[in-house]
């Protein structure tokens, strides 16, 4: 029993930490969206899931002995010059043996780089969520505003037909 | 990536968050959620996301606590939950 705890542990737990994290982060979230009574609160939590969604992919792109995804300057000099290479030959030369040739010597490891795509996709979410963040704390302003509190049950009294006002 | 930095600022995001949602003061639980995302943005520079890490450190941490900081401060500070 202890063996098959370790190695649920050692196989499940710690390889996959980050997902692990991320389900909990956005059930949190979501419970505070669902639950809380504050109209910041709920924003907190909406903010929160937000993250969590955005930890999920960023987790995705990640390997383990992968450095940051930009070439280094010294193969970025030889793109370069490759590029320059490529300009004086003419286009008959720069056939399909000779880009095996060069591929063969300039080639990138993909293993050493940590995966960007997921990263530009979620750029966007970011300042989206941002967008969404300003536009719902401006509406709990007018909210503010107009009902004088942030806590939903007392707005939902004052809304009923026969409450206050 | 390193897993140990990984595993410890994990812990600490778990333990802001719940701490963000629990506090009553809306003010204090718009600072600890500046926290918390200054946390997540160093988690990202760890990741190797760093476009992801410095979007979020201006963007995230910065725009969207001092609107909520603002909002707070326009209209109240108290909360029953």
């Amino acid at each position: 029993m202890d063996i098959i705890i370790a190695s649920f542990i050692e196989e499940v737990i710690v390889p996959k930490f980050n997902y692990w994290i991320y389900v909990i982060l956005m059930m949190i979230g979501l419970f505070a969206m669902i639950t809380k009574n504050n109209l910041i609160k709920k924003l907190i939590g909406m903010a929160i899931f937000q993250t969590a969604i955005i930890l999920l992919y960023v987790s995705v792109g990640v390997k383990s002995e992968a450095n940051i995804p930009i070439i280094s300057h010294h193969g970025h000099q030889e793109h370069v010059e490759n590029a320059q290479d490529e300009k004086h030959s003419s286009k008959l030369e720069v056939s399909t043996d000779d880009k095996s040739d060069k591929s063969d010597h300039h080639a990138i490891d993909k293993d050493k780089f940590a995966n960007p795509l997921p990263h530009v996709l979620m750029l966007t979410a970011i300042v989206v969520g941002v967008s969404t963040l300003g536009l719902a704390l401006a509406i709990s302003q007018k909210v503010h505003g107009s009902f004088g509190t942030l806590e939903e049950d007392e707005i939902l009294d004052q809304l009923k037909p026969g409450g206050h006002d | 990536m390193i897993w140990q930095f990984d595993i410890i600022i994990l812990i600490f995001l778990v333990v802001t968050a719940v701490i963000a949602l629990r506090v009553k003061d809306l003010l204090g639980a718009s600072m600890i959620f500046g926290i918390y995302s200054f946390l997540i943005c160093l988690l990202w520079a760890e990741m190797g996301a760093v476009d992801v890490a410095f979007t979020e450190a201006a963007v995230g941490a910065g725009v969207s606590t001092v609107i909520m900081i603002a909002t707070v401060f326009s209209t109240t500070r108290r909360s029953k939950d």
